[in-house]
């Protein structure tokens, strides 16, 4: 490991910011204060370095990079081991650009224990992009579990009335599904004697075994996704966290699931993913028309961005499991854009939150009159949502839709009719929030966006419409991966096929 | 008589340092001014410091002059890195619980001297207990234990709790002794002998037959009366009601060192002279570890005193141990070490925490007392925060470490419906544990709780509390100590 150690320092700057607010003494009010600027500080500096991965990564090969390897438990062969590939690198871009965003829209909306809100956000920014940089399992699962202990505590104790209960089933559904994954992770390392991820997707389990895996490993990624029926947390958790809890939670950590199946269920179990392709259909394009309708039912608007997410993120699960270029690229696309666009809607509903304290979309009406560039990047994001051209979701949904409609017309014409429901739920939100007149006494003096929220915005309104018009920056990053993701898939299914034939 | 009659003592060493000193201590303690104001607590305080510099001490003879593998005492008593390390981990517990007790005992009126006396008879029952070689040597070790931990259970002795607590823990302790002496003597009329390394070689030899039934009844006595010892499901009553009668530092040290030490006697029994009739006891643990597992994860949801509630915890945690003790082989008993030693530092930690409720000069003990800990103690609320996390086995804390190893264990060895229980238990009980966050966290204060720590307990929640954050940092030293004693363990 002759280069800088980059991943590790991305990874752990942000802790080292949350031990320096830790070490904060002080008045209630300047620790406060500090802890913002810490906090800051430490995030936008681990958004400048993650830059350095965006120029100094290759994206002609399908290799892992920037890789950092050190021993830790040798006599069980658990190395920490870090690096990134075509399909990690941007969701590690799009945790460091968020947290700065999440920081500075908690900047005045939360007042009560600052230091212990920052110092979660901190360590939370640590286990995320650990998460998407590890290269070992037990690296991996750690990180990826960890993330449980921060955002309980933000839902629980920043959260809204029912924050309890929504905490604990938030903790309870994600425990549940990850510790199956980490027997199968168990499994896997007597199996393959590595815990390695690279050596794991060159290894080839038993067909039997595949199948028990990519079970233990689906039971976790479902409920992160979150895929039907275990997306009931979801509107739960969304709707009692904070702003900046729900953006982190729809933007990064339901990404989880899906950057999951692309990293392990698929190279490693490919033949399993061939056989349960079915399955994951059935559930997504449930989720897909059944949340819609769902949304459209809503009279809370944090909770109709929630199951709007669901939809979402089936388009995810179907993109993933068509195996073809498209597909993935588009489900990796939907992702970033998804990450970005529900971020935003999340922060446009924290908006109006912050001012009135309410949610319920009853209370708002003609906010247009008053709010006009509200209105503007509201629009912009709910058209993005709903996939308009132009827009980041234009094209994750476009390149699903072309994947799927390779493989199964029938999946892409359900599909499809999800993308008519989106639209439709979207736009009703949007006309009974901004449009219409503007009677209610508590609207009469609401403030427009202030230069701090308007610098909160800024960089996402850049990047929705960037991923809509020039997604080639995007996606040539993920080309050399995602190919040899499918040839990895393709390999194993011709291998198996032919072992078939060698025993008729 | 000839020096060549006298036993080598080097390796009883530790444990005849320590019978001394305790027997110089229980005199100094006695001939002790009485009558002056504050006397006994003074003398109450010097006993128990020099009791925790004799563990101290005891401790490092047992780390360097007495950690030469042997045995003495014709065979009724032996050193190996398995003894060698269980030792150091009850040595340590014992010290660190009489330090945790000072505070406690001082404020509630009964700091007598004994009290130190007595966990160090206890301590010098459990290093016989693990070093036992002989199925007498195991019941002499364990009846000293037990019968100083009878009297430390009661020591509030005017709390109709406490003397409730020890009463009971007395009578069905005895059954559980006379049960494991029942079993030992239909052993020996089975066998002929009671020495681990003969009955060995017997079974050993004997593969292929079938033992004989009066065997396997003294098998499954000496079995009972060991889970009782360890408080496994279905010999767990006792559990709740004498961790919530005992003074709570008592609770402490119930809830660490002589679990550990009946733990080390229980895999040293199974794995040593039973080991081949692996196939006849395995299916016993299997089934006492998923009780343990499941009781402990169910039963604790209800508890509203968090003495009971960390008494069901235990229980839980004996399960998981016992995963490793049905693995049966070396990486089940590494696995098992792994877990004990990061469990003695949880609990010790969560109990510290629990001996700093105190309201006024009151002690409480409800789990609904520490609402809004955070706000009034943040570094407390803090600490416990980290112990009940670990606890629920949520990385990167240690106590996740504990259960990976002993899931790896049980995995390797296709025990699959034995893991799929334990993880999906340790997911019932991480809701108990998490609620105990969630009452210091997102609950109001209603009354606070004394500020004040204390000198001892604080540093002993610094300690703790950091060896469960950084054990992921570097968990070589453990997991190499854990591996050369289970290695040990097997090679006899």
């Amino acid at each position: 490991m002759s280069h800088f150690p980059i991943l590790s320092l991305l990874t752990f700057l942000p802790l080292v910011g949350a031990v320096f607010i830790l070490s904060i003494r002080g008045t209630e009010e300047v620790v406060a204060r500090n802890a913002r600027h810490v906090a800051l500080w430490a995030s936008v500096i681990t958004f400048l370095l993650s830059l350095y991965l965006w120029f100094a990564f290759d994206p002609t090969t399908a290799a892992f990079q920037f890789v950092e390897k050190a021993e830790w438990m040798p006599e069980f062969g658990i190395n920490y081991h870090m690096g990134v590939d075509g399909i990690s690198i941007l969701f590690v871009l799009l945790t460091t650009l968020l947290t700065p965003v999440c920081v500075l829209s908690s900047w005045e909306s939360v007042t009560t224990r600052v230091k212990e809100y920052m110092v979660s956000f901190l360590i939370m920014e640590t286990m995320m992009i650990g998460m998407f940089s590890a290269l070992d399992l037990v690296v991996f699962y750690i990180f990826f579990e960890a993330v449980l202990i921060p955002m309980f505590l933000i839902i629980g104790v920043w959260g809204g009335p029912r924050r309890v209960y929504a905490a604990f089933k938030f903790f309870l559904f994600t425990l549940a599904g990850s510790v199956l994954m980490l027997l199968a992770i168990l499994a896997m390392y007597f199996d393959a004697g590595t815990t390695d991820m690279p050596a794991l997707m060159a290894h080839s389990f038993p067909k039997g075994m595949q199948n028990w895996l990519w079970l233990a490993f689906f039971a976790s990624f479902a409920v992160k996704v979150p895929m039907w029926p275990v997306h009931t947390w979801l509107p739960d958790a969304h709707v009692e966290a904070p702003t900046a809890g729900s953006v982190i939670l729809a933007g990064v950590l339901l990404k989880f699931g899906g950057y999951g199946f692309l990293r392990f269920s698929l190279p490693m179990f490919p033949l399993a993913t061939v056989e349960f392709t079915p399955l994951i259909y059935t559930l997504s394009i449930i989720a897909v028309i059944y949340t819609s309708l769902v949304a459209l039912a809503q009279e809370d608007m944090k909770k109709l961005i929630a199951y709007s997410s669901v939809a979402h993120m089936g388009f995810v699960t179907i993109g993933t499991f068509t195996l073809t270029i498209q597909g993935i690229e588009g489900a990796i696309y939907q992702m970033l854009s998804h990450g970005i666009v529900s971020a935003a809607l999340f922060l446009i509903v924290g908006v109006v939150y912050d001012r009135i304290h309410s949610r319920d979309i009853a209370s708002y009406g003609g906010l247009v009159h008053r709010m006009p560039a509200y209105g503007l990047i509201f629009m912009l994001m709910m058209l993005a949502s709903v996939g308009l051209p132009g827009t980041g979701g234009f094209i994750g949904e476009f390149l699903v839709l072309v994947g799927v409609f390779q493989v199964n017309s029938w999946v892409a014409a359900f599909a499809a009719l999800g993308v008519i429901l989106g639209a439709a739920y979207m736009l009703y939100l949007y006309r009974r929030v901004i449009f219409g007149q503007l009677t209610k006494e508590s609207l009469k003096n609401i403030l427009d966006l202030s230069p701090r929220e308007i610098l909160v915005f800024a960089p996402l309104v850049i990047l929705v419409l960037w991923m809509g018009v020039y997604p080639s920056s995007f996606l040539d990053f993920m080309h050399a991966s995602v190919n040899n993701l499918i040839s990895q898939v393709e390999v194993a299914r011709a291998a198996a096929e032919s072992a078939v034939l060698a025993g008729h | 008589m000839s020096m060549a009659q006298i036993p080598n003592l080097i390796p009883a060493l530790p444990e005849l340092f320590m019978a001394m000193v305790a027997m110089a201590l229980l005199m100094l303690g006695v001939f002790q001014k009485a009558g002056v104001e504050g006397g006994e607590a003074k003398t109450s305080k010097m006993i128990s410091y020099l009791s925790v510099v004799t563990l101290l001490l005891a401790l490092l003879l047992t780390a360097t002059v007495s950690s030469v593998p042997g045995t003495t005492f014709g065979g009724m008593f032996v050193v190996d890195p398995f003894s060698v390390y269980f030792k150091v981990m009850v040595l340590f517990a014992s010290a660190i619980s009489i330090i945790m007790a000072q505070q406690y005992l001082q404020t509630q009126g009964i700091a007598r001297f004994e009290f130190a006396i007595l966990i160090l008879f206890a301590t010098i029952g459990m290093l016989m207990m693990i070093s036992a070689n002989n199925l007498i040597s195991l019941y002499l070790g364990l009846e000293m234990q037990s019968l100083s931990l009878y009297v430390i259970a009661t020591f509030q002795r005017d709390d109709t709790r406490s003397t409730e607590a020890g009463l009971k823990y007395f009578v069905l302790g005895a059954v559980a002794s006379g049960m494991l002496l029942y079993g030992s003597s239909l052993i020996y009329g089975f066998t002929g002998t009671t020495d681990f390394q003969a009955l060995a070689s017997l079974f050993h030899d004997s593969q292929g037959h079938a033992p004989s039934v009066g065997l396997i009844v003294g098998i499954v006595f000496i079995m009972a009366g060991l889970a009782f010892k360890v408080s496994a499901v279905p010999f767990h009553m006792w559990t709740p009601d004498v961790y919530e009668g005992a003074p709570t530092p008592v609770a402490a040290f119930f809830s660490v060192a002589p679990k550990i030490a009946a733990l080390a006697l229980f895999l040293r029994v199974m794995i040593g002279p039973f080991g081949d009739l692996a196939a006849q006891w395995q299916q016993i643990v299997i089934f006492i570890s998923v009780a343990s597992m499941i009781l402990g994860a169910f039963a604790a949801i209800n508890q509203t005193n968090i003495k009971r509630m960390m008494a069901y915890s235990s229980i839980g945690h004996v399960g998981y141990a016992l995963i490793g003790l049905a693995v049966g082989n070396e990486a089940g008993v590494r696995g098992v070490m792994i877990y004990l030693a990061i469990y003695l530092f949880m609990n010790l930690g969560a109990f510290a925490c629990i001996l700093t409720m105190r309201r006024g000069d009151r002690m409480v003990e409800d789990i609904s007392d520490l609402a809004g800990l955070s706000k009034t103690n943040p570094m407390l609320a803090l600490a416990l925060t980290i112990f009940m996390f670990s606890m629920a086995g949520i990385p990167p804390l240690a106590g996740f470490f504990g259960k990976l190893y002993i899931f790896l264990a049980a995995i390797e060895v296709e025990l699959y419906a034995l893991a799929i229980i334990g993880v999906l238990s340790s997911v019932v009980a991480s809701y108990y544990y998490v609620r105990i966050i969630k009452v210091m966290y997102f609950d109001d204060v209603t009354e606070p709780l004394n500020k004040a720590v204390g000198k001892e307990l604080g540093s002993v929640l610094a300690v703790t509390a950091i060896v469960i954050v950084f054990f992921i940092v570097y968990p070589g030293p453990v997991l190499n100590g854990a591996a050369a004693a289970a290695a040990a363990l097997f090679a006899g």
